[in-house]
């Protein structure tokens, strides 16, 4: 017999991941906790939506595989659809990745809270949203904490993990345990609407668009001398297609309310890409043209 | 299973990159070092391959060092394909 192996300690089927909302973000969560083997219920009240998930999550698997994210040692585990919230039930800790909406997202809050037993974490993955604010929806404030993975969540090791100020300890523990059997490196900050990677990114990337709608530069060009001048990994405006320029747009809006910035005024050749579908890479069309690519 | 010549295949992935990155790719190019192509990329060249040649990229071989170059990619496919260790 060989030796307990990492993944042993880790023991990833002692959780159950339940992901709320199968839209790019769910259905990539729901790719790294299986292909780290940890067990996921996906649910959207959409059936589409979720048909449509199970063929992205295949897809992203064998992407993550491809360039070598995923343990050798694990097997995957399955990713089980749910048409209702209360799919959840049985779950060991709930991810929210439904829309950028702080009453959408503080209505699934509240009523999965009725639904899972007390205790269990509760996480939002917002990324802009404060998490106090969205624990005030929650039966149980306390379970409550923000994560903000990065897109795509399988490829990219580093999350941002917000305490909000009415975060429990058991909810802390729960939630670095997880990551750690998803292999994770969480940044633990304190609780703010945009935290840290969006109240700097976003306002970033709304300059970087503002640039262009001035006629100052091409698309290609803002992002060429952003990676190039200063090392940028994707430019500013490819991560705007990443991350899509709809999402950005509503958490633009959410930066603007809550600070009052007007650099976070989303400019209007965001608006307009996002009034015409032009989302980005999820649309095939944002800043670039993405011909038939893997979205 | 045919197995397709290595020079026809390695013809054929330079004429589907062209085609896809407008750019000029030799045979021999890490296709995704530095200024390369992304991740995403990579995984819709798998898929083409395996549709155009009718095989299927598993487990172990599917890892970014064996489509680093036009050359890899080639030798995948006829490993998959079946070829023999004496080559054509």
């Amino acid at each position: 017999m060989q030796q307990p192996s990492e993944q042993t300690a880790r023991e990833p089927r002692r959780h159950h991941l339940a992901v709320l909302g199968a839209g790019v973000m769910g259905a990539s969560i729901a790719t790294l906790a299986a292909g780290h083997g940890v067990p996921v219920t996906l649910i959207d009240v959409d059936d589409a939506k979720l048909a449509a998930a199970e063929s992205r999550i295949a897809g992203e698997i064998r992407l993550a595989q491809l360039m070598g994210a995923l343990p050798d040692d694990v097997v995957e585990a399955t990713v089980t659809p749910g048409g209702r919230l209360a799919d959840a039930a049985g779950a060991t800790a709930v991810v929210e990745a439904v829309t950028e909406d702080a009453d959408i997202k503080a209505k699934v809050l509240s009523e999965v809270s009725a639904l899972v037993e007390p205790g269990t974490v509760l996480v939002s993955n917002t990324s802009s949203i404060p998490i106090d604010e969205l624990a005030s929806a929650a039966c149980r404030p306390a379970d409550v904490v923000g994560t903000h993975f990065m897109n795509p969540p399988y490829l990219i090791r580093t999350v941002e993990v917000i305490r909000g100020a009415r975060t429990g300890e058991r909810a802390m523990a729960s939630i670095r345990s997880l990551l750690d059997a998803l292999r994770r490196q969480p940044v633990v900050v304190r609780d703010a609407p945009g935290f840290v990677t969006s109240r700097v990114l976003h306002p970033m990337i709304n300059d970087a668009a503002r640039v262009v709608q001035e006629g100052t530069a091409t698309v290609e060009d803002v992002d060429a001398l952003m990676e190039g001048c200063l090392g940028h990994p994707t430019g500013p405006l490819r991560t705007a297609d990443l991350i899509g320029i709809d999402n950005l747009v509503d958490s633009l809006r959410v930066l603007h309310e809550r600070t009052g910035d007007p650099g976070c005024l989303p400019c209007d050749l965001l608006l307009e890409k996002a009034r015409a579908g032009d989302t980005g890479r999820k649309s095939g069309r944002g800043f670039y043209v993405y011909q038939g690519e893997t979205s | 299973m045919t197995v397709s010549p290595q020079s026809t295949i390695q013809q054929e992935l330079v004429d589907f990159l062209h085609s896809r990155t407008k750019k000029v790719w030799e045979e021999d190019t890490d296709l995704f070092a530095s200024g390369g192509l992304s991740s995403l990329f990579a995984m819709e060249i798998v898929v083409h391959l395996e549709k155009t040649y009718d095989v299927s990229v598993r487990g172990k071989d599917l890892r970014l060092d064996n489509f680093r170059t036009v050359t890899s990619m080639a030798t995948l496919v006829r490993r998959l394909q079946g070829a023999g260790d004496a080559g054509e």
